[in-house]
C-alpha cells in the first residue's frame, strides 16, 4: 500500500490539480507584495519632508504670499469672499497649514485635508513672519515649550477636553457634515501645540488661560507616551472603539463560527 | 478497514424512516392532497476512506498529526511562558508574554477538536440512524409507583395529621423571604428620585470653573472660538461630586455676539457672546462636547444628535428631541463668569415625571 501511494504523487501532479494551500499561498503572496509596496511607498514620501530652516525675511514670505496664497486671502491678506483675514492668526497659525500641507487647500470641501507640504519649512516661515508682522498673534512654539510634561496628567487634560473629538486613544473621529477630526499619532508636536493655539479649521481654539502651556506639553506628552507604547492588549484595530471592534468580531467571530458549523455536519466526501 | 456494507446501510436507512414510529396525527391541521411528502434520508454514499486503503491511511494521517500540532502547542506555551516572562513595570512585555502563551494555548487546544471531528467524519463508522421520539408520560405502573411514594410519606411523617406542625411550617416558609424584601428595598434612593433629577449644584452666584482643575473662568479668558469644560466651582464640597458632575457639567463656548439669535426671555443668559449649555444630551445622556467652531454645531458622539447654538442649542439633525437647556450665565464684580440662577428646565434624556 505504502508504494502504490508513493508512485501516486507525480500522478495527482499530472493532473495538473493545485494543492489547495496554493491558494492561501498566493493571497499571502499578493499581500505581501502590495502591503510591502505600500510602506516604501509611504516611507520615501515621508523621506522628502525638508527640515532645513533658516533666517527668513517677511519680504520673501510677502513674494510667496501674494504669488500662492493671495487669490483667496487677498493680496493684504485681509480676506475675499472665498477665504478669511489673516489678521492676527500669527506665525503659529501659518505653520500649522502650510506645514501640515492643509494649506494651500488643495480642493474646496467641508474641511481643509492634510497631505505632503507644498513648501520648504524656509519658506513657510518667510510667509509666517510676514503674517506675524500684519498684526500680532500666536508664535511658533519654542522647542523648550513641547517637552517636559507629564503624561498622567496630559491624559487626564486630553480625556476632558479633546478625546470626544480625536477618540481617547488619539485615533480620530467623524465630525458633522463630512468634517472630521483627524488622528493625532505620528503628529509632530509643534503641530499639535500650534492647532491647540490656533484653533484650525473648525476646531476650538485652547488658549492658554483655558490649557497653559505646561497643560499643552503635558497633552503632547501623553500623545507622545501612546505613539511609543503599543497597545498592550494586542491588536487594536485602529482604536476606534466599539462600532470597529463589534464589526470585527460580528463578520470574522462569527463567520468563523459559522463555518466550523457547517464543516461538522457536512457529509464526509 | 470499513466494517460494514453500503448497502445494507441504505436499506436500513430507508426502513426505520418508514417505520410508523415516524408518523403524527396531523391534528386539525389541513391536508392537501397533493401534501409534500418526507423524501426521508438520502441515500448512503460510502467515504473515499471507506472505499480505498490510501485515503483511509491519509486520514489517520491527518488526525495523528492534528494531535501531534496540539503537543506542540502545550510545549510551546510552557516554553513561551518562560522565555517571554512579564518585566514587572514593562507593558511590552505583558503583551508579547500574552500573545505567545495565547498561541500556544489556542494551538493546543483547537487541533484536539479539528482532530476528534476529522476522525468521527472519516474514520468511524458511518451508517445512518434515526432515532423516534417516544412519549414523556411515564407507564402506569411508575406513576403508581411515585404516588405511593407521596402517600407513604405523608403517613410515617404525620404531615396532614399533624396539623400544627404542617401549618407553623407552612408559616416559617412563608415569612423567610421578608428579610430579602427589607434590604433590597434598601438599594432604592432614600428620597423621592424625580426632584433630583431637576435641580443640579448651579444657582445664582455660583461660579463657573474649569474641568478638572476647579479654577474659576474669567469672561476676558475666553476667548473667540474657544470651548471650556466647566463645572460647578462648589462641585468639590458636594456630598456625592460624581453624581452632582454629571448632571452639572457645562459647555463654554463664546460666538460672536452677532452670530447668536437670542429668544425673548433669554437676552441677559449669555455674556458678550458666551454662552453655556448643559454637557448631558437630551437624547439618553451622553455627554455632547464635539463643538465645531465656525459651523456652531454640537455634535453627541454616541447617536450623531445635533445642535445648533447659534439657535440656542436646537436639535438639527438626529434622535434627540429638545435643545440643550442653557445656563444662565454673567459675570460678577470680580469679573468671573457665575450663574444667574439654576438651569430653568431638567438636564438629561426625558423621564416619566418631566412635565416640561
Amino acid at each position: 500500500m505504502r508504494n502504490s501511494s508513493s508512485t501516486d504523487v507525480p500522478e495527482k501532479r499530472a493532473t495538473g490539480r493545485r494543492s489547495p494551500l496554493a491558494t492561501v499561498a498566493l493571497i499571502a503572496i499578493g499581500l505581501l507584495t502590495t502591503g510591502g509596496g505600500y510602506a516604501l511607498f509611504s516611507s520615501t514620501a515621508a523621506a522628502e519632508t525638508p527640515t532645513a530652516i533658516t533666517q527668513a525675511t517677511a519680504e520673501e514670505g510677502q513674494k510667496l504670499f501674494a504669488a500662492n496664497c493671495a487669490s483667496c486671502h487677498g493680496l493684504e491678506a485681509t480676506g475675499t469672499d472665498v477665504g478669511p483675514s489673516l489678521y492676527g492668526v500669527g506665525a503659529a497659525s501659518v505653520d500649522f497649514q502650510m506645514a501640515t500641507g492643509r494649506m494651500p487647500l488643495a480642493m474646496n470641501g467641508p474641511q481643509g485635508q492634510q497631505k505632503p507640504p507644498q513648501f520648504t519649512q524656509e519658506q513657510i516661515d518667510a510667509v509666517a513672519a510676514w503674517v506675524a508682522s500684519l498684526a500680532p498673534g500666536p508664535e511658533v512654539p519654542s522647542d523648550a515649550a513641547l517637552e517636559g510634561g507629564d503624561p498622567s496628567v496630559g491624559g487626564e487634560l486630553f480625556r476632558i477636553n479633546c478625546a470626544m473629538c480625536h477618540n481617547v486613544a488619539g485615533a480620530g473621529g467623524a465630525l458633522t457634515e463630512g468634517k472630521f477630526a483627524p488622528g493625532l499619532l505620528g503628529v509632530e508636536p509643534r503641530h499639535v501645540y500650534e492647532a491647540m493655539v490656533t484653533g484650525p479649521q473648525n476646531m476650538p481654539v485652547f488658549n492658554d488661560m483655558n490649557l497653559t502651556p505646561q497643560d499643552k506639553a503635558d497633552v503632547i506628552a501623553y500623545l507622545q507616551f501612546l505613539e511609543n507604547n503599543p497597545s498592550v492588549g494586542g491588536f487594536d484595530l485602529g482604536s476606534l472603539g466599539p462600532v470597529a471592534e463589534g464589526l470585527f468580531i460580528w463578520i470574522f467571530g462569527l463567520g468563523a463560527i459559522v463555518g466550523v458549523a457547517i464543516w461538522i455536519t457536512a457529509r464526509p466526501n | 478497514m470499513a466494517q460494514h456494507d453500503g448497502d445494507t446501510g441504505a436499506a436500513a436507512g430507508s426502513e426505520l424512516v418508514k417505520s410508523p414510529g415516524r408518523e403524527v396525527s396531523p391534528g386539525t391541521a389541513v391536508i392537501a392532497p397533493d401534501a409534500f411528502e418526507n423524501p426521508g434520508l438520502p441515500p448512503h454514499s460510502d467515504r473515499v476512506t471507506d472505499l480505498d486503503p490510501k485515503k483511509e491511511k491519509e486520514a489517520e494521517r491527518v488526525v495523528a498529526g492534528m494531535f501531534a500540532l496540539s503537543i506542540v502547542g502545550t510545549v510551546m506555551a510552557i516554553v513561551a511562558y518562560i522565555v517571554v516572562p512579564i518585566e514587572p513595570g514593562d507593558l511590552n512585555s505583558t503583551r508579547l508574554n500574552n500573545l505567545f502563551v495565547g498561541l500556544g494555548i489556542a494551538l493546543a487546544l483547537i487541533p484536539i477538536g479539528i482532530g476528534a471531528i476529522h476522525w468521527a467524519k472519516n474514520l468511524m463508522t458511518y451508517v445512518e440512524m434515526t432515532e423516534a421520539r417516544h412519549g414523556t408520560r411515564g407507564t402506569e405502573e411508575t406513576r403508581a409507583i411515585a404516588a405511593n411514594v407521596f402517600t407513604l410519606g405523608n403517613q410515617e411523617s404525620g404531615f396532614n395529621r399533624r396539623k400544627l406542625i404542617r401549618n407553623t411550617l407552612i408559616g416559617a416558609l412563608a415569612l423567610s423571604p421578608l428579610p430579602a424584601v427589607v434590604l433590597f428595598r434598601d438599594l432604592a434612593p432614600a428620597a423621592d428620585p424625580v426632584p433630583l433629577l431637576k435641580t443640579t449644584l448651579w444657582d445664582k452666584g455660583i461660579r463657573l470653573a474649569k474641568d478638572p482643575s476647579g479654577t474659576p473662568i474669567k469672561a476676558s479668558e475666553v476667548t473667540l472660538g474657544s470651548v471650556f469644560h466647566v463645572i460647578p466651582d462648589n462641585l468639590a464640597d458636594a456630598e456625592h461630586p460624581l453624581e452632582e458632575k454629571a448632571k452639572a457639567a457645562v459647555l463654554l463656548m463664546r460666538l460672536k455676539p452677532e452670530d447668536l439669535n437670542v429668544s425673548a426671555g433669554r437676552e441677559d443668559w449669555n455674556y458678550d457672546g458666551i454662552v453655556a449649555y448643559s454637557k448631558i444630551c437630551t437624547h439618553v445622556g451622553c455627554p455632547v462636547a464635539l463643538y465645531e467652531q465656525h459651523t456652531h454645531h454640537l455634535l453627541c458622539p454616541c447617536h450623531q444628535s445635533q445642535f445648533d447654538i447659534t439657535q440656542e442649542a436646537a436639535v438639527i439633525f438626529g434622535p434627540a428631541k429638545r435643545p440643550l437647556p442653557q445656563l444662565p450665565i454673567t459675570v460678577d464684580a470680580e469679573g468671573y463668569l457665575v450663574a444667574r440662577s439654576d438651569f430653568t428646565e431638567p438636564v438629561g434624556p426625558s423621564f416619566w415625571e418631566r412635565s416640561l
